[in-house]
């Protein structure tokens, strides 16, 4: 199967002014400039398959956006090669341009002043979309998103939540082959996360679509991608799916204790994570996961004790740490 | 080339849809915008009266008559500002126009198009407040009439490819606006904004011969209140025609290298 994104070898690097603080620095900045080399993006290769749906994380500045940026054809690569559905990306022909959509939390595409209805026609015109088909995907999308009593409004009368569901239909309407998510539940209550995940959920499966998602909310994430890509500081950490990064940099599970009497002290079973009444939770390594289990049940009167993976922020968090710390 | 057209149809129709809801904002605008070309005719109609009832071969009446087409003339000419460029490459507010399958600028002129048909609607009042105080002179045929329709859409196209390959230059550096200040000085001068080109000294009007700005200003006004024989008037569209594929040119050679500079800041 020939993949649906393809990314070899890929840098993307600034070159940015640079001085110190200060008058004296200022002044002298006028004279003799000086320019520092950010890497962005430093040799990053994957690929991804048709109907993928691909997790990139990565703290604030490790390089998530500007690959985003690149594939979607915003930015033009320092080295390295793209290809997203057999095109160029950085070449931006339309044949490409309407395949694709770049959907960003922090962004609007649809007129601030009208009802999104009639900013949805703007969007059929702009990619050409045969009239009967665009007013079928239109209607699937609202009732999908339940926004058949919000589409009359003007935009800026809209919740945020409400607007990112209207960006969303409007960035969906020419049903794109490769959707690229930069943080498309940024901001928004649980609720709505949830609304929105499960409507990408049905759209990457009712149409095949290849996704490529960037979030802070490990939500996101968990709820919709099987494979993630973590990069830090530019460069790949770890591409593979979601449980290995799990199994691979998580070596503790939490166990959670119920005790009938709450003042036992615990710190001997494993690092006393918190204390909520009678609740307890544990931080155990793995290798001693069973020990310590029959050791809690034969050694205390339990009512209810569980045995969780890390969560995947803390698992996230360490990746990242771990990565500082060898640097 | 349908599709074009159904684009350009949709962008209009939110162009004009999105004016009719700010239609006091527009009006309050316009007022405002008439202030300039009232003091210039007052300054000369006063001018022409000192001189015996005219000067540099216009009439109070005659004088009327150019400022009063000024105001719809420089309505046609407002298009996306390098200002625009400038906040929208610096914001990376680019970037989600670049996602679409059609050139922003073709965005741009749609959208100010659409504009424009809520302007000359709006412009009707005022030019009849402005014609029944100050009495302008017409003398108009059906040939000048059309030639006009044709040139105030032209000089709309001129301007707007200048003003866009002026914009951008913020693909390169940011905070530009000196550079626009002066380019604005330029056409004041030499565009007939200020005033009629013929009023001008005989070597700015034969640099501005050589130059785009009074194909924006003067020509669509004088073809419409100017005494220009069909020859003329049609030798000054093919000039605007001329500015307008040379723009395209122009835009379409400097685009390919502005674009690469973009760096979609901010989103």
């Amino acid at each position: 199967m020939t993949a649906t994104i393809s990314v070899s070898n890929l840098s993307k690097h600034y070159k940015v002014p640079e001085r110190e603080g200060g008058m004296k620095a200022a002044v002298a900045s006028l004279f003799n400039r000086k320019y520092r080399t950010v890497k962005a993006v430093d040799d990053v290769s994957f690929s991804i398959e048709p109907g993928e749906v691909v997790g990139f994380l990565g703290p604030n500045g490790a390089g998530k956006t500007t690959t985003l940026k690149v594939l979607s054809g915003l930015l033009h690569p320092t080295s390295g090669s793209v290809t997203v559905l057999g095109f160029e990306p950085y070449k931006r022909p339309h044949a490409y341009l309407r395949q694709v959509a770049l959907v960003m939390g922090n962004r609007n595409q649809l007129s601030w002043d009208l009802p999104a209805i009639d900013s949805f026609e703007l969007q059929r015109a702009i990619y050409g979309i045969p009239v009967s088909e665009f007013k079928k995907t239109r209607d699937d999308f609202i009732d999908l998103l339940e926004l058949k009593d919000l589409v009359n409004k003007p935009i800026r009368n809209l919740s945020l939540g409400e607007r990112m569901k209207m960006e969303i239909v409007g960035a969906l309407l020419h049903r794109p082959k490769v959707l690229f998510l930069d943080e498309p539940t940024i901001g928004l209550d649980v609720t709505m996360q949830r609304r929105i995940r499960t409507f990408i959920k049905e759209y990457n499966q009712r149409w095949g679509v290849t996704v490529l998602l960037t979030s802070h909310y490990m939500a996101d994430v968990e709820a919709l991608c099987k494979r993630v890509i973590v990069i830090h500081h530019g460069r790949t950490l770890f591409d593979g799916e979601l449980s290995s990064l799990v199994t691979q940099f998580s070596s503790f599970k939490t166990l959670g204790v119920t005790l009938p009497n709450p003042e036992v002290d615990l710190s001997q079973y494993g690092e006393v994570l918190t204390r909520d009444g009678a609740r307890v939770t544990l931080r155990v390594s793995k290798a001693r996961t069973s020990q310590v289990t029959a050791n809690l049940l034969s050694d205390l009167q339990v009512d209810d004790l569980t045995v969780e993976d890390t969560p995947i922020d803390d698992v996230i968090d360490s990746v990242f740490t771990s990565n500082e710390e060898t640097k | 080339m349908r599709r074009y057209i159904d684009f350009y149809l949709a962008s209009m129709k939110i162009s004009i849809l999105e004016q009719i809801q700010y239609s006091v904002a527009n009006y309050f605008y316009m007022i405002g915008m008439v202030t300039e070309p009232v003091i210039y005719l007052v300054v000369w109609t006063t001018i022409a009266k000192q001189q015996g009832g005219m000067a540099g071969g216009y009439t109070a009446g005659a004088f009327a008559a150019y400022y009063i087409i000024w105001t719809l003339v420089r309505n046609m000419n407002i298009v996306f500002t390098p200002y625009g460029w400038e906040w929208r490459i610096r914001e990376g507010r680019l970037s989600m126009e670049l996602m679409r399958p059609i050139h922003p600028i073709h965005g741009d002129v749609a959208f100010f198009a659409g504009w424009k048909f809520v302007v000359i609607l709006l412009w009707l009042p005022i030019a009849a407040i402005l014609s029944w105080i100050f009495k302008p002179t017409f003398e108009i045929s059906w040939m000048e009439v059309i030639v006009f329709f044709l040139a105030i859409w032209g000089a709309y196209l001129i301007r707007t490819m200048l003003l866009s390959l002026l914009g951008m230059i913020t693909f390169w550096t940011t905070r530009v606006s000196a550079i626009f200040e002066l380019y604005f000085g330029l056409e004041l001068i030499l565009s007939g904004r200020l005033v009629p080109m013929t009023l001008m000294p005989a070597w700015v009007q034969n640099l501005s011969n050589f130059l785009p700005f009074k194909w924006t200003f003067f020509f669509p006004i004088e073809a419409l209140v100017g005494n220009m024989t069909n020859a003329q008037l049609w030798s000054g569209i093919g000039m605007q025609v001329l500015w307008i594929a040379f723009g395209i040119l122009i835009l379409n050679f400097i685009w390919n290298f502005a674009i690469k500079q973009y760096s979609a800041v901010g989103g």
